[in-house]
């Protein structure tokens, strides 16, 4: 009995003994003991079961009771990966512990349940790729850091997943759609049954660049649909404007107005090589002849406030004969396949009916506004915390590994794999794209949305700021701001504005927005023509002349008469000798190549000598972000290089030939 | 000592012994077999840890004459934590099998291998490299593509063209090991924070230090470390084995 007693005594000390942390501890003892500098290593060792607590964010880690070299400089090499020193980041392990950033289970002493999802545990260690999950629970910014993060964030917003799903964010503000999803309530102005049929049938057929989901209907499916919309588009009103051009007899005429007018700093369009060339702003020309009614696509090349007022498409005020020429441009970019098997034959009753019924079930109105329908209010789930999501919550399917990153991924690139009666559609994504979804996602967590305020670096949003008066609406209806970022609203298509009166001078701008000269030869997307009148020239620049000074310095500190000829010669030789300026940018179109910044030969003309100065001084406290890199000079030198540069009167750049 | 790496090489494999599992593709019904495999896609590819690379791997399997065998058994292998989407096929009807991997945990160059056996019923082995960044490189990409690519690639990207032909001194692109792996650290770090100046080069290199902060800079060191070719041996401390 009492031998029982003893060897049951025994159990416990025994378990203890042979526990695996202790194994690894006594080889890392050996490792250590083998290298140079185990001396110090030692010193550092301390055994036992280690813990890193921080009660404030709820880290209770023992991970390093194995993982015993993570801050070892000397082991880089090992290729153990418990011992090995852990890469550089830019976080302390004693202030934000392990499971902070990969998950896992932090007071598990045993390798199974400190990795993997067991039983009573289900936190599985987020895997390499998923990593960047871990910084965005505090990280709402764009960091460099994290690619897949922000890419994951930005196909969330490009694909329109907010439309559906609602996805707060840890600083309370929450992730918007950027889609823009075009309205149908006219829809039927702009383009046919046919069309509407075979593009909800497969959208990527139309257009491999497009956004729009797959639904999967069947052929009597999407029949019902189409004539459901159809049958609810009414006429724009005012009605689409006839043509009263006539298209430019050159053959050749519409394609240069297509090039002039940088229509592809925005649109794609396939060459006659398969290659897709140009933005992804607005959407894929490559088939809107078959796509869009002749009628419309002249009214939209008009004025494109006319059909949708919410556009990010400027309005380009051609004359008639450009929208004719334009236009028929447009027309001839056909794709006729694309609708050639569809045979539609008038819509009954009961097909509309059917169809309100399937566009309801399938939530389209949530991104598409369709009259008679109402907006569904949370159309599907909330994610605001769906990275946190217990496992007993979610219902799996054969081949998806059992733990939360694995059914996420699943979701996201095969959702109907889960059942073919959900509603989720198939959207269009690469692998990677998948997992920056399922990065972005898996950052969605509890600790995001409760940890402390101080922990959190908030995202940048948009301003809302709108300038004002007959020079706001201008700016509007040019979307100005489509390309342009002023006072933190805006895209960054093209440079900041905000501080632009003091940077130029009125009688550049006049000229710049009557006919736009060449500035940065190397860019393909370029500031377009808008074909103002003169008022209008004059109203702009008035306005940003005035309004869009910077308060840092006084626009006329540095009068030419202080700029004298020997200071033009001492900045001619630092600007091609101390500072190689040429490098970048061109002084003189004769002998000087650099491409990156914008031309300078022009630069008396077009710039202010005291913005030129301070800019030199210090060009990213003018635009922050810029890459001009900070030459620290002295006050001389940006004297001397000033006065050098306001020499430069060239006029009209040239063009740079594109390899 | 021996014995200790034994028990180490086991301890890793026991560690990531999960990702091991399926690794080993089931053999398939070769219908022809080959005597060559190359690579005609793929390899060389700058990804990130645990990330699928952006273009697939497509090798070739070839007969002696060097024409295309289609119905070739093609394996893919690679070491622990790399995934492939197509670990195994046979070769299509122009000879080529394609598959897109993910690299595994550790930040750094990953051997992989494409096999296929002969008509005697050899291994022919195909090596391909890729490289994988982690935290501290993927920050030195980044930072690469705003400020130094423009002149440090010659090749031109759908939006902008190179700026290299345009200097007078051409700078060296960042794969070019055998001239910077020659450089030190502190070389690297004073070129790029203080300008050519510093080394005496061109001046036609700007000073970043006072445009991008100390730990970008390393940052950057260690991407252009990541990236080069030959592979960059570090240097420092070599410890004496017992």
């Amino acid at each position: 009995m009492s031998l029982v007693m003893l060897v049951l005594l025994a159990i416990s000390p025994a378990k203890d003994h042979f526990s695996q942390w202790r194994h690894y501890q006594k080889q890392y003892l050996h490792l250590i003991r083998g290298r140079a500098d185990a001396v110090t290593l030692e010193r550092h060792y301390e055994g036992g079961i280690r813990q890193i607590w921080i009660p404030e964010q709820q880290v209770t880690d023992r991970c390093t009771t194995c993982h015993l070299g993570l801050k070892e400089n000397s082991l880089t090499d090992v290729s153990a990966v418990a011992y090995r020193k852990h890469p550089v980041v830019p976080h302390s392990l004693t202030e934000f512990g392990c499971t902070t950033c990969h998950r896992g289970q932090g007071a598990a002493t045993t390798v199974q349940e400190a990795h993997n999802a067991t039983e009573q545990w289900e936190q599985p260690l987020l895997p390499a790729k998923y990593i960047e999950a871990g910084c965005g629970q505090c990280h709402l910014e764009k960091q460099a850091a994290t690619p897949f993060l922000n890419q994951g964030r930005q196909l969330i917003s490009s694909y329109g997943c907010t439309h559906c799903h609602t996805i707060k964010q840890g600083d309370g503000t929450y992730i918007q759609p950027e889609d823009d999803p075009p309205s149908l309530k006219h829809i039927a102005d702009k383009t046919t049954r046919d069309w509407v049929y075979a593009w909800i049938k497969d959208p990527q057929a139309y257009a491999s660049t497009a956004t729009m989901p797959n639904y999967h209907f069947s052929d009597n499916d999407a029949r019902d649909v189409s004539a459901f919309i159809m049958s609810q588009s009414t006429s724009l009103e005012p009605p689409l404007q006839p043509l009263n051009g006539k298209p430019n007899p050159d053959p050749a005429a519409g394609t240069s107005l297509y090039g002039q007018s940088f229509c592809a700093s925005c649109h794609a369009m396939q060459n006659a090589a398969g290659m897709m060339v140009g933005g992804n702003v607005g959407p894929e020309l490559t088939g809107i002849g078959t796509k869009a009614k002749p009628e419309w696509i002249a009214d939209w090349v008009a004025n494109p406030n006319h059909y949708d007022p919410g556009t990010m498409m400027p309005h380009y005020r051609f004359d008639p004969t450009q929208v004719a020429t334009l236009a028929a441009f447009l027309e001839s970019k056909t794709e006729p396949d694309f609708v050639a098997n569809v045979h539609l034959e008038a819509a009954t009753p009961q097909q509309i009916e059917h169809g309100k019924r399937l566009v309801l079930e399938n939530g389209c109105a949530s991104c598409h506004e369709i009259n008679g329908i109402k907006k569904p209010e949370n159309f599907a789930p909330e994610l605001s915390r769906i990275g946190s999501k217990p496992i007993s919550q979610l219902l799996f399917v054969e081949g998806v590994d059992h733990n939360l990153h694995s059914y996420v991924a699943a979701k996201v690139s095969n959702p109907r794999a889960f059942g073919p009666a959900l509603k989720m559609p198939q959207f269009k994504l690469t692998l990677q794209q998948v997992d920056a979804v399922t990065t972005a996602l898996l950052a969605q967590t509890d600790r995001a949305a409760t940890q402390p305020p101080a922990m959190r670096i908030a995202s940048v949003q948009q301003s809302k700021y709108e300038p004002a008066g007959h020079a706001g609406q201008l700016m509007h209806d040019l979307r100005c701001f489509t390309c342009h970022m002023i006072n933190g609203h805006g895209g960054d298509m093209a440079p900041d504005l905000t501080w632009e009166g003091t940077a130029v001078t009125r009688e550049w701008l006049t000229q710049f927005l009557k006919s736009p000269e060449t500035l940065r030869p190397a860019l393909i997307r370029r500031m377009p023509k808008f074909n103002l009148s003169d008022a209008d020239i004059n109203t702009l620049t008035d306005y940003i002349m005035t309004v869009y000074q910077t308060p840092e310095f006084d626009r006329d500190s540095l009068p030419a008469s202080e700029l004298t000829p020997a200071l033009v010669e001492q900045g001619r030789e630092l600007f091609y000798s101390k500072f190689a300026c040429q490098s970048c940018h061109i002084a003189d179109y004769a002998k000087d190549k650099g491409y990156i910044g914008p031309a300078l030969a022009g630069t008396g003309k077009r710039f202010n000598a005291a913005w030129v100065y301070y800019w030199l001084k210090d060009p990213q406290s003018l635009r922050p972000g810029t890459i001009e890199p900070n030459q620290h000079m002295t006050d001389e030198e940006a004297r001397s290089l000033t006065a050098f540069l306001m020499s430069l009167k060239a006029t009209g750049a040239k063009e740079v030939a594109k390899k | 000592m021996k014995r200790t790496l034994i028990f180490l090489c086991a301890l890793s494999l026991s560690v990531s012994g999960c990702s091991h599992k399926g690794q080993q593709p089931a053999p398939l019904k070769a219908t022809a077999t080959g005597a060559a495999i190359l690579e005609s896609s793929g390899g060389k590819q700058i990804g990130y840890i645990g990330m699928p690379l952006d273009q697939p791997i497509v090798v070739q399997v070839n007969d002696a004459s060097g024409s295309a065998v289609p119905g070739a058994a093609v394996y893919f292998r690679g070491s622990s934590g790399v995934s492939f989407t197509t670990a195994s096929a046979l070769t299509d009807s122009s000879g080529q099998v394609t598959t897109t991997v993910s690299l595994g945990q550790q930040a750094g160059r990953y051997k992989l291998v494409a096999s296929t056996g002969d008509a005697s019923g050899k291994n022919i082995e195909l090596p391909i490299e890729e490289i994988a960044l982690g935290y501290q490189q993927t920050v030195g990409a980044q930072l690469n593509a705003q400020y130094c690519l423009r002149c440090h690639d010659p090749e031109s990207s759908s939006l902008r063209v190179s700026n290299m032909d345009n200097l007078s001194v051409k700078p060296h692109a960042f794969t070019e090991g055998d001239t910077l792996n020659k450089m030190s650290d502190v070389d690297l770090i004073a070129i790029i924070s203080h300008g050519g100046p510093a080394l005496n080069k061109s001046a036609e290199m700007p000073p970043w230090g006072y445009t991008i902060s100390k730990s970008d800079i390393a940052a950057l060191v260690s991407y252009i470390r990541a990236v080069a070719d030959p592979p960059y041996e570090a240097g420092g401390l070599v410890y004496a084995q017992k």
